[in-house]
């Protein structure tokens, strides 16, 4: 939720690799990387490793309510005698998953908005373009809240994760037709139109690829944002209250009086997972801002004073 | 709001004849955007009951009549307002306008027989205060941390201070209430952990209920300014950076300009622009996060009115208060744009 946006990289898009590679060797990126690389295994994996290894699972009674962390339940257990451990790590499964799937809706939409408006320009983009402002201004999380207020549970996660999709693509199709506006007086561009191609294999075919790094950063950074979004609304009891995930762990703790009870085990795991998530995307977004803009590379090393780099 | 934050820099606001006239211009342009994008809040707000699953229309009517038998004229309002089955698209959108213009927006259904716009009006006082107060308080502690961290990058200040607002912008409002909430309500009895103030209370402008209001809200209002000063703090310092390494900066560092004139008459003043466009934008936000952390704390704003209607399914209040918090963030919104306008004279141009 920082104010900082994803800086768009007018002078990286024509090397998509060079960029990928520049990304995994600046420090802060790298960092983040790693964290989200981590959280990937984890939602991957973890599950089935805690089920075989531990033996423990997210929804089972254990027969012990509200106990402290233990070399048996590593995050203790909550008031319904479920291991917290376990609940944490499937819920890392289907937050990921939530978010990944509002963070593919919107990039579609945002990909499809900026691309039609910033390739055919006149009329079509400045309506788009409009529209774009319109959802830019509207406050997300009310809209959000509305539309699966009226849900109810329909659809599950699923149904609220399309919703936060469809009502969080303003800013990505933003940077995606600027790029496209750079884009499409190219040669490259204006060479496959003389050449009699389609409309749409001109933008599928030549400036789609171009696009590729700007679309997968904002596509993990969109991941991270979503995830945000979800845990805020299954924190209020919007969506499937019933799924384990970090969302609705905080809202149960939350609803129970945990913090009176004084289980931190309960309700500090789920939010520093958040926070963790939060702070790698965070850290890409860094990388990315000092990729794109040189000036924001500081040596580690003191500057004389008023120094430049 | 317009593409061109911070490219070139126009250090001093050169005052050509027609300068006025020209920003005039551009905020009756922006004006016009804000309406139309007030329509499109209104239009949402007629289709989003219509669109999705579901009938809201007899959901409302079903729960209107278990308290008492309502007349056909209530119901006649609820249909225009929220949509029936049958009937023709156009003419349900002229009757829905026509009971919004007379400021119909239907009964509450879990404070009935209030009105809902009765029932938001006891709320938003509360959440404009804090959201408000809130809100200059980030920004401006954000944007001087910003240009303290900015001006040296890499010093031992910056280096402490941007990966920490990483870290706190990454915080979830309602997780950092919690914590709040545990520290400074249960384990240390500071602070109460709900209401906006002691309910014994008469709101007023007596000395008693003031102090009571603020003491109420230390927490939430802790809450909003730690989630969201990150993002002020970030925005600021890489604009500082990349604004220092101007040239009209360095001349004025050639000079002999005292440093601190260089950092806030030369680099921070042009480097704030994007910020004052950053606030536009996150206003929407803030709001967002008001939300969550109101509904932490109980505090009896909007947030905390929209919680309760989504949990008890009181869909008129839940559609007012949407139309009514878009069209407020549209508002402040215009107001930031036109700032903006007035503070960047690149903007008159275009």
């Amino acid at each position: 939720m920082t104010a900082t946006t994803p800086a768009t990289a007018p002078a990286t898009t024509a090397q998509p690799r060079r960029f990928r590679l520049r990304l995994t060797r600046n420090r802060k990126a790298r960092a983040g990387l790693l964290i989200l690389a981590v959280y990937a295994f984890v939602a991957i994996f973890g599950p089935t490793l805690v089920t075989h290894l531990l033996g423990q699972s997210p929804t089972a009674f254990t027969g012990q309510v509200l106990a402290p962390p233990s070399a048996e339940h590593w995050l203790g257990t909550n008031q319904d005698g479920v291991d917290v451990f376990a609940q944490l790590i499937w819920g890392t499964r289907s937050s990921l998953l939530v978010g990944l799937i509002a963070a593919s809706t919107s990039t579609v939409l945002s990909v499809l908005v900026g691309l039609v408006g910033g390739y055919y320009g006149g009329v079509l983009d400045q309506v788009l373009g409009a529209v774009t402002n319109v959802f830019l201004v509207l406050p997300g999380l009310p809209l959000v809240i509305v539309l699966a207020g009226y849900l109810q549970g329909r659809g599950g996660s699923i149904a609220v994760a399309i919703v936060i999709g469809v009502t969080g693509w303003a800013w990505g199709a933003r940077s995606k037709r600027i790029q496209t506006v750079s884009l499409r007086n190219r040669d490259f561009v204006t060479n496959a139109k003389l050449m009699g191609e389609r409309d749409a294999r001109v933008m599928g075919a030549e400036i789609l690829p171009n696009l590729l790094p700007v679309i997968s950063s904002t596509l993990m950074l969109a991941v991270v944002t979503s995830i945000l979004a979800v845990s805020g609304l299954e924190f209020l009891g919007i969506g499937d209250v019933n799924t384990v995930s970090w969302g609705s762990m905080l809202r149960q703790a939350q609803e129970r009086q945990a913090l009176f009870s004084g289980a931190w085990w309960w309700f500090v795991p789920p939010g520093a997972a958040i926070t963790l998530l939060g702070a790698a995307a965070g850290l890409v977004n860094f990388g990315v801002d000092e990729i794109t803009n040189p000036r924001l590379r500081v040596p580690r090393a003191p500057r004389v004073k008023g120094g430049r780099a | 709001m317009s593409a061109t934050t911070g490219v070139a820099p126009v250090q001093t606001a050169g005052r050509r004849s027609g300068a006025r006239g020209g920003a005039l211009r551009v905020i009756a342009r922006r004006c016009l955007f804000y309406l139309g994008t007030a329509w499109a809040a209104i239009t949402l707000n007629f289709l989003i009951p219509r669109v999705m699953p579901g009938d809201p229309a007899s959901v409302i009517i079903t729960q209107l009549a278990q308290r008492q038998p309502i007349t056909p004229e209530t119901e006649q309002a609820i249909r225009a307002l929220f949509g029936q089955p049958e009937g023709n698209i156009a003419q349900q959108y002229v009757d829905y306008l026509g009971e919004l213009s007379q400021g119909n927006l239907g009964l509450s259904t879990t404070y009935y027989p209030q009105p809902v716009w009765e029932v938001i009006s006891t709320g938003l006082p509360w959440t404009l205060t804090l959201v408000g107060v809130t809100t200059v308080i980030a920004f401006l502690l954000g944007t001087g941390l910003g240009i303290l961290s900015g001006s040296r990058p890499g010093r031992l200040a910056d280096s402490v201070m941007a990966p920490l607002a990483t870290l706190l912008g990454s915080m979830p409002y309602f997780w950092v209430g919690t914590l709040a909430l545990l520290a400074f309500s249960v384990t240390v009895p500071w602070f109460p952990s709900q209401n906006g103030s002691d309910l014994s209370l008469d709101p007023g402008l007596s000395v008693e209920f003031i102090a009571s209001a603020i003491h109420h809200a230390v927490l939430p209002a802790l809450t909003i300014i730690v989630s969201s000063i990150g993002g002020w703090f970030l925005g600021m310092r890489n604009m500082m950076i990349t604004t220092i390494a101007e040239d009209y900066v360095q001349l004025a560092e050639a000079k002999g300009l005292s440093r601190w004139r260089v950092m806030m008459s030369y680099a921070a003043r042009n480097a704030m622009l994007p910020q004052v466009a950053g606030l536009a934008i996150s206003l929407g936000s803030v709001v967002g996060g008001s939300l969550l952390a109101e509904a932490v704390f109980a505090y009896p704003g909007v947030g905390y009115l929209f919680y309760q209607a989504v949990v008890s399914l009181d869909y008129p209040l839940m559609q007012a208060l949407f139309l009514t918090i878009s069209l407020s963030v549209l508002a402040a919104n215009f107001v930031a744009d036109s700032i903006y306008v007035l503070l960047d004279p690149r903007t008159r141009e275009a």
